[in-house]
């Protein structure tokens, strides 16, 4: 797939699991006339397909293409606020807005998704501390139900089906477009500073230290380093700025090369990924250092190679991303840090934050107080699960959640756990819409 | 730049629109639904184009085209550039077994085109610049089987082009034909897709790219050159025999 969007599977991210027949019926127009009670089986609507598990398949059912809805709508400057269809994505909205001196309020760690599902997912980002989540800045949006019905949504019309839709999923309805307010910055630059640390103990304490005075932070753990150097890292703060000279090469944002093939399944193992955690932890040879960097590679280094999911091999990969409460986080974090280095299973990335306790609008939504670590692990069949099961009992215990949009494989009985909320969700689901998440984790079958 | 697309809500005008939009262009759009030309006027809006005019009208009805043009020059003062982007894709099994849908399928790709461009050249010709684009196809470079009544009606707009573009090369106006492969858009939703399909703004853009130059056949993306080059060197006596 590329930026914008020719698409040739309908996966997710992840590439696993994989999900057999789906339908897909693309969504041109916003204002036609789209008769969804009409379709054979269940809906969902799918954006550009980021999720990483199978939260954005539906299999037997229809896929709701949205990225032919890809038009703006309005754009008042005056008051920051964007109206657009729910296809546009985050990086045509900011192709439109940066040169005018705007910025997107919060941003994941990809501009390849589309509005409608960032507010599905309600996506946080590296200033959750001071933004919160993406749907913190939805000031409404127009949902279409089964039944024909077109509903306006916002905090104070049908506010429950607006937090309900927040982080909902794509199952509420079909988000037509959507308007946002987005944030006036000093400048598309960032003013970034990199600090190594040596322990989880050093993370937190820099973590306490930087929410204060940086808008965005966040750190990479190497998490295949063991006993004294459990937990080192690097850890990035930023704050926008116009630098007083321009970097060279700092024009266009653009992608570097496209993963051409998948890699052999065997090229991520131990000892490579030992191997490269080790060099990226030393190539920084002074504890700190400051560069002014263009917004691109700052907040979306992965972007710059497309396709880099293909870095898996055909198996693909799992994502794991958990959040526990500040009180009992270091415990939580340690112990599940110890049981990824003992268990030989590669964890290439992991990006550790802490969050800030802006709440989240979302009926369903992920971020909440507390420290967050997203993993990613090459999927190695049983091995791979049955490690992800055991840090789930660990999340579990320690009053921690998981994150839908990354997941393929929590148990349902977990996911009620962790979200007793849904039974309260459920009852605003259009009755017309599921997808294999949520026939998984709530042990429905749909039809 | 003042722009006259007719046409205006197909996916890949619209797309091409996009790109002049980014340049502040002005306008006058031509369609058959309001509510869609008014979804791509906010659009273009948006993007940062100057005055945007609407104008609805049904193509196949031929005794407008005249007021047509007359009312953008009217609205617009003066016309730098047309783009010509409507178009069906017929139902060729339908128009094997129905005199009126073949018919009804070239007044659409070919006849609308053909007046329009009649209409459009003694302006352009007068005015001694500027750039008139029509989207032909790579369905109009050899009849198939499969899809001769859309690729004779593509054909035929590309053969006028032609024609059109060594008279008007005199008065210095470009005459460019944009001939797309498989795009994948509302016009073959219904077709499977295969990897040879393009996105609309891969299209739009070359189209854009194609207008300020004043190229002469653009194919896009540019391999179908080579495709539809082979395509017709294979003889008649086999090319007949191939299910294309």
């Amino acid at each position: 797939m590329t930026a914008n969007g020719h698409r040739r599977a309908y996966q997710s991210w992840g590439r696993y699991p994989r999900v057999e027949q789906q339908n897909v019926r693309p969504v041109y127009w916003r204002n036609n006339d789209l008769d969804l009670a009409r379709i054979d089986g269940p809906v969902l609507p799918y954006g550009l397909g980021r999720s990483y598990g199978d939260s954005c398949l539906n299999g037997g059912g229809t896929l709701l293409d949205t990225s032919p809805l890809n038009r703006f709508i309005a754009f008042d400057e005056e008051a920051g606020l964007l109206r657009c269809e729910a296809g546009v994505t985050l990086a045509d909205i900011l192709k439109l807005i940066v040169p005018r001196g705007w910025f997107l309020p919060t941003t994941p760690g990809t501009k390849f998704v589309t509005i409608g599902g960032a507010i599905a997912n309600d996506v946080h980002g590296k200033n959750h501390h001071r933004a919160g989540t993406f749907g913190r800045h939805v000031t409404r949006f127009e949902l279409l139900r089964s039944d024909g019905e077109r509903l306006i949504c916002s905090p104070d019309e049908n506010a429950d089906l607006f937090r309900a839709t927040i982080g909902g999923l794509g199952l509420t309805g079909l988000i037509l477009w959507a308007e946002i307010r987005v944030q006036r910055v000093a400048g598309p630059f960032i003013a970034k500073e990199q600090i190594r640390f040596g322990s989880i103990d050093e993370f937190f304490e820099i973590s306490a230290e930087s929410d204060e005075r940086f808008e965005h932070t966040m750190a990479w753990v190497d998490c295949l380093a063991t006993g004294k150097h459990l937990g080192r890292g690097l850890f990035m703060r930023g704050n926008y700025t116009w630098p007083k000279r321009i970097p060279r090469k700092a024009a266009e944002p653009r992608s570097l090369f496209t993963m051409p093939v998948q890699l052999p399944a065997f090229a991520l193992n131990l000892a490579t990924v030992k191997a490269f955690n080790s060099l990226y932890y030393r190539s920084q040879l002074t504890r700190r250092t400051f560069q002014t960097v263009p917004y691109d590679p700052f907040f979306y280094p992965l972007d710059a190679i497309q396709e880099w999911h293909r870095l898996y091999g055909a198996p693909g990969f799992l994502q794991y991303q958990f959040v526990v409460p500040y009180a009992q986080d270091r415990t939580a974090i340690k112990d599940i840090l110890r049981q990824i280095s003992q268990s030989g299973v590669v964890s290439f990335l992991a990006v550790l934050k802490v969050f800030g306790d802006v709440p989240s609008p979302g009926m369903l939504s992920f971020p909440r107080p507390g420290v967050t670590l997203a993993l990613d692990f090459p999927f190695r069949g049983q091995r791979t699960l049955a490690l992800l099961d055991r840090l789930d009992e660990i999340v579990r215990a320690h009053g921690g959640v998981l994150y839908p949009a990354k997941d393929a494989r929590m148990s349902a009985e977990n996911f009620q756990a962790f979200y007793p909320q849904w039974r309260e969700f459920a009852r605003h689901i259009d009755p017309k819409f599921s997808s294999s998440f949520w026939r998984r984790v709530t042990q429905t079958t749909h039809e | 730049m003042k722009l006259m697309i007719i046409g205006a809500t197909s996916a890949i005008a619209h797309e091409a629109a996009r790109q002049f939009a980014a340049d502040g262009a002005e306008f006058f759009l031509v369609g058959r639904d309001p509510d869609k030309l008014a979804a791509v006027q906010r659009d273009l809006d948006v993007r940062g184009a100057g005055r945007v005019v609407l104008h609805t009208l049904d193509l196949n009805d031929l005794a407008q085209h005249e007021a047509l043009i007359a009312a953008a020059y009217d609205a617009m003062g003066a016309l730098d550039a047309v783009l010509i982007a409507h178009g069906t894709l017929p139902d060729q099994a339908r128009a094997q077994a129905d005199v009126e849908a073949t018919l009804e399928a070239f007044t659409t790709n070919a006849l609308t085109y053909i007046s329009l461009l009649t209409l459009l050249a003694g302006r352009f010709e007068q005015q001694r610049r500027g750039c008139i684009a029509v989207i032909a196809s790579v369905a109009g470079d050899r009849g198939r089987g499969s899809n001769y009544v859309y690729g004779a009606a593509k054909g035929a707009v590309s053969l006028f082009a032609s024609g059109l573009r060594a008279r008007l090369s005199k008065a210095g106006v470009a005459v460019v034909t944009i001939k797309p492969g498989f795009v994948d858009t509302p016009m073959t939703a219904h077709l499977k897709k295969n990897p040879l399909f393009a996105s609309p703004a891969t299209v739009g853009r070359r189209i854009y790219v194609a207008m300020l130059k004043g190229e002469d056949v653009v194919y896009a993306p540019w391999f179908w050159r080579y495709i539809m080059w082979i395509i017709r060197l294979i003889p008649e006596r086999v090319f007949k025999r191939l299910s294309l």
